[in-house]
């Protein structure tokens, strides 16, 4: 070294300890390395061992050490001494939060158990909170899946048995072309960034499906800025091209799909448009080696795809006869839907054309033997490098049920489901719907709900109606209003609650949703409601209790606050029994633990349901001689069992070293600590494709605990359930719909994906351009903005309007727009992007605050110069003249529509704070600190 | 004025893939966080929740969009930090010699406790990849995580940048460019990789690697005939279609 260089200390301690848990600042659940000095976290980076993250880590992640110092941090239980909305509270102990909380929920119990709703928006713990609601004995229990994504995860399930995310993911290892729909960033965030690095080192190419070119999209090869909403339309599109061009798998299609299912032809049938079946209930096939009707599953059927079984003067065809009448139509042809979709129709053939080029001239086969379920074996593995992934972009509209079905259903065309190079499932799916639960409702006083709240109704009988025919739930998930609402209804339990429709209720208790702001529609509305109060001046909605780690917008409109603790505090499963972070090749679940002790007098809020299911005496979570049974959260996830020997964690059972099934293991917690934090459990090879049909994959499933028996079953091209709900409609059956809802259940529940388009009942005539938020990666809801380092990125929130609507409106970057929907108006400041579909504006979701909210300066950019578009929004559709509340949802599955809303803009005079401006809330936790330099170690 | 090595041994550096950086700002937080509680003083942060928040950062993500004379506009995502120049400026503007590059590998380093914050070294950079700390009134920059690539307190697959070690998408890559068979010399020789305004005369260690051309499956882009064979149909309607499926299948 020369003598004028200093001497540096190249080998610092990096720190005391490396404590291992489980990211929560998004719902990706990282496994991260937390590295403590003296006690305090000084730096946070990815866990190299984990399964989700591989070591890497995203800028929330690496943030989170700002998180667990945020002085938004609530501190100790707050009681409302002021008008609700004010933010007057005050604090007090704990003994005295439960008594308050076990004294107003103790009467509902006894007396009528669904005057309870319990919603839990960003819940990585449903599976617990369902079993508390479900001991309780409410039916009004969901978490916020039907404001996020319920499409795609319902459309998944039905269609194949999985959808993307948790339940699936591309095989990044051999896949050749990645095709991207609309997609919120941080959904699955560090996986696909990491397979998008990885197959572009390779030179695999990724087309991005999005009006938004930003993100995964800027990366991406191709970009196809398409109008929103059209996605479905674009999919058959090219659904019609490949099958014209006869490029799909047809072997696949006889073999593993319900494509040889023959459809009964019996136009005066209670069964026309349903599958034939056997006695016992098996789907029928022509075997084209005997032409004879044969149960799918029969050693050596040939299933016949083209096959008409006459019987009695009746023809009945099958699915794939249905399908090609149906999608060769000319109505599917580029030409006929390119000014729609905004794709030339050239453009939608070179695209079709290129998947069609990789899934089949680059085919390759894996030299790995497997046996099928019906007992046959084969040689290789079919690989079909082609693979898609999408989230709420497609999944968030009135018609986005059916557009996930249709990009289902592509893929299953092309034969790239659990094969080599396309789309795999991640334990536990494959699960097909009929292996899930249907949705219970029973209540009783004084008695636990009659089965889990959420499931996949199978047609009519499985609707949570009550005898009257009246919806048995608040958010009338489950209803003919929506009839596959596998995830509930979030977005509407504020607001029918506050109308009394379709019951009252008396109290609202909420875990982490900021429901008086970013997680509603119609923000001012829900605060109206959430205050409102009767004509003898009590509030319309009786009682709320709120649990909240941080100061948000929401906390200000509840009774009762319970504290939660930060993620870094606390214990948590993410387990296979619920949200799990498996991958394709492997099972896995994990923890958290309390890496830092709460210096404030707060509780995670699992442990407080334990205390609370104690003090109510809820059978789940008392002894026989009426004590609490769990002391805490810790305690359940070790000793809870699901089942005898199924418990929320999967890994160390037993002595230590069982899997999936096993006894309880009071070490277990340890166990999970000493091996980073989470547990893996790898497929065997040979059993890791082709897992929904692969008798070694169902055998593993068994053993693990994953299924009770093999479940093997085709994809579902047509699914049936949908039909019964059309019969239902046409008249047949016991359960009848309403009148006025006849009409849209026999348009939209086609077994077959159909497009059909939302704007006109948003009036697209009067407010013609669509206006979209989306997340930024470096922000998760509004958790983003109280982090010191985070809010630097991204402290407000510009509308991006596309070159033509800003020369169109006299437009200049830092000018203002006022933005009009049929709801509503903002004013806020604008900013000129080129890649951008021309008839598209957006912004960054959940940046914009309330004054006083999050321990931010009143005069914080997130609160003058950011803005939310829910105000533009509202829950229900624009009124039709006929005097109902038509739910701005998808009528399939009640999926919030988030992203068919419509809007025009004009050039606006500055206005001195975004419009509207709502008034300060007291914060109950006071202000951040002026300054930071936060260096832990000496 | 401070003088620079006549050469280094080694010359350490990133690659910085822009057909591949997603944006996601994953290496500035990793940074921020490593930096703050590492070498020197801590990376501060004023009005932190307040209405101007404004904090020390040494590596920066940008965007930038491009509009094509045809086709579609692109964004490409920028991440941008010191470039350890061979011929750095903000050294040799240095008047206490707290600037300087190491010898030994390269790295452009400032020793805070001969920093007087004056500035000029800041002015001096052409990249703007130095911030003055509002509080500590020294100036920062990129250590290239010194005080990690040679920590023997930390694994060995752990020795390299906090930005390198966290980036999700594998867009940043570090190595010696001073050999020909490292990774990022491979890299750069295989991906066209570039100087950061070379006009500069500044000799950037770090290289960038251009975006790869984009939209090629688009109308007047080359790959749309070639392609169109791939559709040729097999029937025109639903009869034929089956009467095709038929044959298909009778082949299996």
């Amino acid at each position: 070294m020369p003598k004028d260089q200093p001497d540096i200390n190249l080998s610092p301690k990096v720190s005391d300890e490396v404590r291992k848990t489980t990211c929560y600042m998004c719902a990706c659940r990282c496994g991260i390395n937390v590295h403590l000095k003296d006690g305090k976290v000084a730096y946070i980076e990815g866990n190299r061992d984990h399964p989700v993250n591989q070591g890497v880590l995203c800028a929330k992640g690496s943030a989170g050490i700002m998180q667990v110092n945020a002085p938004s941090r609530l501190r100790k239980p707050l009681k409302r001494v002021g008008e609700r909305g004010s933010g007057e509270f005050q604090e007090i102990e704990w003994d005295e939060a439960l008594q308050i909380a076990t004294d107003w929920l103790a009467p509902i119990r006894r007396d009528d158990p669904s005057k309870l709703a319990f919603f839990t928006g960003r819940d990585q713990s449903q599976s617990f909170t369902s079993f508390f609601a479900q001991n309780f004995g409410t039916p009004n229990y969901a978490a916020h899946g039907g404001f996020c994504s319920v499409n795609m995860a319902a459309a998944g399930i039905y269609t194949m048995g999985g959808a993307f995310w948790e339940f699936g993911q591309p095989d990044w290892d051999h896949t050749k072309l990645f095709m991207l729909f609309g997609v919120a960033e941080d959904h699955d965030s560090n996986p696909i960034k990491m397979g998008i690095g990885k197959i572009k080192g390779r030179g695999a190419r990724v087309i991005g499906v999005n009006p938004i070119r930003t993100g995964y999209n800027a990366v991406a090869d191709d970009w196809v800025g398409i109008t929103p909403g059209t996605d479905g339309l674009f999919i058959l599109s090219m659904v019609h091209c490949l099958m014209k061009a006869g490029k799909i798998d047809v072997n696949y299609l006889a073999q593993f799909t319900n494509a040889p299912c023959l459809v009964n032809g019996d136009e005066k049938s209670p069964e026309f448009g349903l599958l034939l079946r056997d006695d016992d209930g098996k789907e029928l096939v022509m075997d084209r080696a005997t032409g004879k009707l044969t149960p799918f599953d029969q050693k050596g059927v040939k299933p016949d795809l083209t096959a008409t079984h006459r019987h009695a003067g009746i023809s009945h065809r099958t699915v794939m006869q249905h399908m090609a009448e149906r999608y060769l139509s000319d109505e599917y042809a580029p030409e006929a839907v390119a000014d729609r979709v905004g794709i030339s129709a050239k453009r939608i053939r070179t695209l079709a054309a290129e998947i069609a080029r990789v899934a089949f001239d680059e085919a390759f086969e894996l030299e790995q033997e497997w046996t099928d379920f019906r007992g046959e074996t084969h040689k290789t593995m079919q690989g079909r490098p082609v693979s898609f992934h999408s989230m709420r972009g497609i999944s968030a509209h009135a018609n986005g049920f059916q557009t996930c079905r249709a990009l289902h259903v592509l893929q299953i065309l092309l034969g790239s489901v659990e094969v080599p190079g396309g789309f795999r499932f991640k334990p536990p799916y494959p699960k097909p719907a009929t292996a899930h639960p249907k949705p219970h409702c029973g209540v009783q006083p004084d008695c636990p709900l009659d089965g889990p709240h959420l499931g996949f109704v199978q047609g009519p009988d499985d609707l949570a109606l009550k005898e009257d025919g009246t919806p048995a739930r608040i958010d009338k998930a489950f209803t003919w209003e929506n009839p596959m609402s596998a995830h509930g209804l979030m977005h509407m339990v504020i607001s029918n609650a506050h109308a009394g429709d379709p019951y009252k209720i008396d109290t609202l208790f909420m875990y982490m949703a900021n429901m008086s702001w970013n997680s509603s529609m119609n923000t001012r509305g829900v605060m109206d409601m959430l205050t409102d109060k009767d004509e003898d001046g009590e509030y319309v909605i009786p009682r709320i209790i709120y649990s909240d780690a941080y100061s948000s917008e929401m906390v200000a409109y509840a009774d009762l606050i319970l504290p939660d603790t930060t993620y870094l505090e606390r214990h948590d499963c993410i387990s296979l029994l619920d949200r799990p972070i498996c991958e394709a090749d492997a099972a896995a679940d994990a923890i958290r633990w309390p890496v830092i002790e709460p210096d404030r007098d707060v509780r995670g809020f699992q442990s407080v349901l334990c205390e609370l299911g104690g003090k109510l005496g809820l059978p789940g979570f008392t002894n026989e001689d009426g004590s609490q049974k769990y002391a805490d959260y810790a305690d359940y996830i070790v000793n809870h069992q699901r089942k005898p020997g199924i418990g929320p964690l999967a890994g160390f059972r037993g002595d230590g070293d069982q899997a999936g099934r096993g006894d309880v293991n009071p070490d277990q917690l340890d166990k999970y600590i000493e091996n980073g934090g989470f547990f893996v459990e790898h497929i065997p090879d040979g059993a890791n494709y082709y897992k929904p049909w692969n008798a070694d994959y169902q055998d593993w499933a068994v053993n693990l605990g994953l299924y009770d028996s093999p479940q093997p079953y085709l994809f579902s091209l047509y699914v049936e359930p949908m039909r019964r709900f059309q019969l239902a409609a046409e008249g047949h059956g016991d359960r009848q719909p309403p009148d006025h809802l006849r009409e849209r259940i026999k348009a939209t529940m086609d077994p077959l994906p159909i497009w059909y388009d939302p704007a006109p009942e948003n009036k697209v005539d009067d407010f013609p351009i669509t206006a979209l938020t989306q997340r930024p990666m470096a922000m998760y809801h509004s958790w983003g903005s109280q982090n010191a380092w985070l809010r630097q990125l991204h402290g407000h929130n510009p509308l991006y309007l596309p070159t033509k609507l800003m020369r169109d409106n006299d437009l200049s970057d830092g000018d203002w727009a006022k933005v009009t929907s049929p709801h509503g108006e903002i004013t806020v400041p604008v900013l000129e992007m080129a890649a951008l579909n021309e008839n598209t504006i957006w912004t960054w979701n959940a940046i914009g605050k309330r004054k006083g909210a999050w321990a931010l300066d009143e005069n914080a950019p997130e609160a003058t110069k950011g803005f939310l578009l829910n105000h533009l929004m509202h829950e229900l559709l624009p009124p039709k003249g006929d005097g109902l509340r038509w739910a701005n949802s998808d009528p399939i599955t009640g999926q919030a529509a988030w992203f068919d809303l419509k809007v025009r803009i004009e050039k606006a005079e500055a206005p001195t704070e975004s419009q509207p401006a709502m008034e300060p809330i007291k914060s109950p936790v006071g202000k951040g600190p002026k300054q930071l330099t936060w260096k832990v170690g000496k | 004025m401070t003088t620079l090595p006549k050469s280094t041994d080694r010359k350490l550096g990133l690659v910085i893939d822009l057909d591949t950086c997603v944006g996601c700002h994953a290496c500035v937080i990793s940074c921020k966080g490593w930096n703050t509680e590492n070498y020197g003083a801590p990376l501060s942060d004023t009005d932190a929740y307040g209405s101007d928040p404004s904090g020390t950062f040494l590596n920066r993500v940008h965007s930038y969009e491009v509009q094509p004379e045809q086709g579609e506009a692109q964004l490409i995502h920028f991440p941008k930090s010191c470039l350890h120049c061979d011929d750095a400026p903000c050294v040799t503007v240095c008047p206490t010699g707290a600037s300087y590059k190491r010898v030994e590998d390269g790295i452009v380093l400032v020793n805070e406790s001969d920093c007087i914050g004056c500035g000029l070294c800041a002015w001096a950079c052409p990249y703007g990849a130095r911030e003055m700390d509002a509080v500590e009134k020294v100036m920062k920059k990129c250590t290239l995580c010194v005080d990690r690539i040679y920590n023997e307190n930390l694994p060995e697959e752990d020795r390299e940048p906090a930005c390198v070690r966290t980036c999700p998408a594998g867009a940043r890559h570090f190595g010696d460019f001073a050999d020909p068979d490292s990774n990022v010399s491979k890299l750069t020789a295989e991906r066209g990789g570039m100087d950061l305004m070379p006009e500069q005369g500044t000799k950037p260690v770090n290289q960038y690697l251009p975006p790869r051309p984009k939209d090629t499956l688009s109308e007047g882009a080359g790959d749309i005939d070639i392609l169109a064979p791939y559709l040729e149909p097999v029937a025109q309607e639903a009869k034929g279609f089956l009467g095709w499926l038929d044959k298909t299948l009778e082949k299996l």
